[in-house]
């Protein structure tokens, strides 16, 4: 009944599975929404949509083929047998009201009264008015309620909102076109797991308790052992600001999903390339900042450093003194990078600029060499190869 | 039709209809509903308000980091067994004594329809929802100790809330109705205090939310104040009989309104509040 719909849907990167169209169209045959258009689309949003990202796409979708020149309406009317709306009727009718239609004709007139008023309706949807409003399913509904009525549209307040529900577009904000899931990241993330047990001895130590029961005697000795811990240790330094600004959406999933799967993870912010001083909250970047021989006296070489940048910039930043944009550079950026690869064997850079472009940037080409190679686009693949040069150190 | 019942709200949770559907869909479908939306919002208290207006039991599984799935079906206390078994108790003959249910099986097991809550489903480990794709799809599963199949006698209404720490797996999302819990308007959010404090006074009413949609507009705030907080904030402003004409003359952007701590519940935010509040009244 709908396959246009999901199609449309699954065009609009609404990924609809067959699965849901046919839990829609079983709760219609459950009658979930009757008649009326808005419960109609409450209820495929609730089938159709799983994340809230998607509703705005979704809402345009709907206004889109519900509104579609494509003549739904005749097609609607043709798929609903008599039966079903006279019961209907009878449902919601009172029996004085269920008189007055017997004294215009019974019911087979009223059906035929009503596609003509359907007809009116559309006529005036050509002068300019909304099209749902009039020829949907509510005209039925309405008219229900109203035998006399001319007006199609509800008489009471459910409908009092002038606009439609979906035509608000009240989910705007939160669809941002952005390439959807931080969980295929978190998935490739779970490759630098390391486990170690560490903490509170809370599990049962398994082959420990039989070896100690049986040197017992065969009774029973109890061991217990600390809990598998993820032991990763992730120093993460981000590039910020500047050309980095196109890149923001990514490298915040990337944290993102870092920073739940990662128990020991800290992280700084640099502009284009580190130099002396990173600092942890970008909006107090001038007044609060750690100079980068402290980071690399607190976290050991066995933190595995990880730098999501786009390594462009002028390559003057990265191999003289002073070269920096925002402050005066004692030492060249070249010098504080091999400090901190030789600090830290494990160490990636992961760029999230197309990979494309690579060959063309003569600071990116710089500082891929500096990383002896170890340079990676931000995409689930690059992220699978760092993740996996992570666990080979230099 | 399997249940001619229908959800529409109680006295003191009020709905939108978009959530009276997706309330209504899950329990005609019998599939899981997921509810979203910020912290605050109702995602919980809306199970509790289900279950109340259909007279059926609750089941809540509150779900933490370390809670595994199998823990919602049972677990078998091989420990206890092996003890047992040293002190030459009857019992360990038969390994069901050894069994303990878990939430799932609770709700299988009821006698009638129950709700069951799956709460923070976002907390677990990545894995965890697809582990119960089978269980909440057939409503049963295998006890693999005592070789027996537990079915849902009746097939429970099922509410999963999410707080998105996580994202949830594409198949899992496929078996479940879903419902974003919008942040109320305020037309909407009169209705909820009114149905919370009735006695409450108009204008404190009226002054108290000005003052705290002015809040949720102040940017870059860490957690936005939202229903539940605004709840607790009232309460705190009956109970301390805080005149109306008081919470009129703070304007949020130039001092910080009284309890705020009610609604600001993070330090920085405090601070914000106070910096933006500062320069507005040098502004001046």
């Amino acid at each position: 009944m709908f396959a246009g719909f999901i199609t449309s849907l699954r065009n609009e990167g609404v990924a609809v599975s067959l699965t849901e169209y046919l839990t829609l169209l079983k709760a219609m045959k459950h009658q979930v929404a009757l008649l009326d258009i808005e419960d109609f689309y409450y209820l495929a949003r609730a089938t159709l949509v799983k994340d809230e990202r998607l509703v705005d796409r979704f809402d345009r979708v709907f206004a889109l083929y519900f509104q579609g020149i494509s003549g739904v309406g005749e097609d609607l009317l043709a798929e609903i047998p008599d039966e079903w709306l006279k019961k209907l009727a009878e449902k919601y009718l009172s029996p004085e009201e269920m008189a007055a239609i017997q004294a215009l004709g019974g019911f087979e007139k009223l059906m035929e009264t009503l596609r003509e008023r359907l007809a009116e309706q559309k006529e005036r949807h050509q002068g300019g008015s909304k099209w749902i409003g009039t020829a949907g399913t509510s005209p039925f509904g309405a008219y229900g309620y109203n035998p006399e009525g001319v007006r199609i549209g509800q008489h009471e307040s459910r409908h009092r909102r002038a606009v439609k529900v979906w035509d608000k577009r009240e989910f705007k904000d939160l669809d941002g076109e952005v390439e959807l899931g931080t969980r295929g990241i978190k998935l490739a993330l779970r490759r630098l797991r390391r486990w170690g047990r560490e903490g509170e001895a809370n599990e049962l130590d398994l082959s420990g308790t039989i070896r100690a029961t049986a040197a017992n005697g065969g009774v029973l000795d109890l061991h217990l052992r600390p809990e598998r811990r993820n032991k990763v240790k992730v120093l993460l330094l981000l590039d910020i600001g500047g050309s980095m600004d196109d890149h923001i959406e990514e490298s915040a999933q990337l944290f993102s999903a870092a920073k739940s799967e990662f128990k020991h993870l800290e992280t700084f912010y640099f502009h284009n390339c580190p130099y002396e001083r990173l600092w942890r909250s970008n909006r107090r970047r001038f007044d609060d900042f750690t100079s980068t021989v402290q980071v690399m006296n607190t976290y050991g070489p066995d933190w595995s450093l990880v730098i999501v940048g786009d390594a462009t910039m002028g390559p003057y930043e990265i191999t003289h003194a002073g070269g920096s944009v925002e402050h005066w550079n004692e030492e060249p950026g070249a010098l504080w990078m091999e400090r901190l690869l030789k600090h830290y064997p494990k160490a990636v850079w992961i760029n999230p600029r197309d990979t494309h472009y690579w060959g063309f940037t003569a600071s990116l080409k710089l500082v891929k060499r500096i990383m002896g190679e170890r340079m990676y686009p931000l995409t689930l693949d690059g992220l699978d190869e760092a993740l996996k040069a992570l666990r080979r150190p230099h | 039709m399997t249940n001619p019942t229908k959800f529409a709200g109680t006295e003191r949770y009020i709905t939108t209809r978009d959530l009276e559907i997706a309330v209504n869909a899950a329990m005609t479908l019998e599939r899981p509903l997921l509810v979203k939306g910020e912290p605050g919002t109702g995602k919980t208290v809306l199970a509790r308000e289900v279950a109340q207006a259909l007279g059926w039991p609750l089941i809540e599984w509150h779900v933490k980091s370390t809670t595994k799935a199998a823990q919602g079906l049972y677990e078998y206390d091989a420990v206890a067994r092996l003890r047992d078994g040293q002190l030459g108790e009857a019992r360990v003959h038969d390994i069901a004594n050894y069994i303990v249910r878990g939430k799932l099986w609770e709700a299988f097991a009821a006698e009638q329809q129950v709700v069951l809550l799956i709460d923070e489903i976002d907390k677990a480990d990545i894995e965890f929802p697809n582990d119960l794709l089978q269980e909440l799809d057939r409503m049963e599963f295998f006890v693999y100790e005592t070789k027996e199949t537990v079915q849902a006698k009746f097939r429970p209404l099922v509410i999963i809330t999410s707080n998105n720490e996580k994202e949830l797996p594409d198949a899992f999302l496929r078996r479940c109705f879903f419902h974003f819990i919008r942040f109320p308007d305020r037309e909407t959010m009169e209705r909820i205090v009114a149905a919370h404090y009735p006695d409450i006074k108009h204008d404190l009413v009226r002054e108290a939310l000005n003052l705290f949609f002015d809040i949720r507009e102040v940017p870059g705030l860490k957690k936005k104040p939202a229903t539940s907080e605004l709840l607790d904030w009232l309460k705190l402003l009956m109970v301390d009989d805080i005149p109306a004409e008081i919470l009129k003359s703070s304007d949020p952007k130039l001092v910080v309104p009284p309890l705020y701590g009610a609604l600001l519940k993070n330090e920085q935010d405090v601070h914000l509040f106070e910096r933006v509040a500062f320069l507005a009244r040098r502004g001046q």
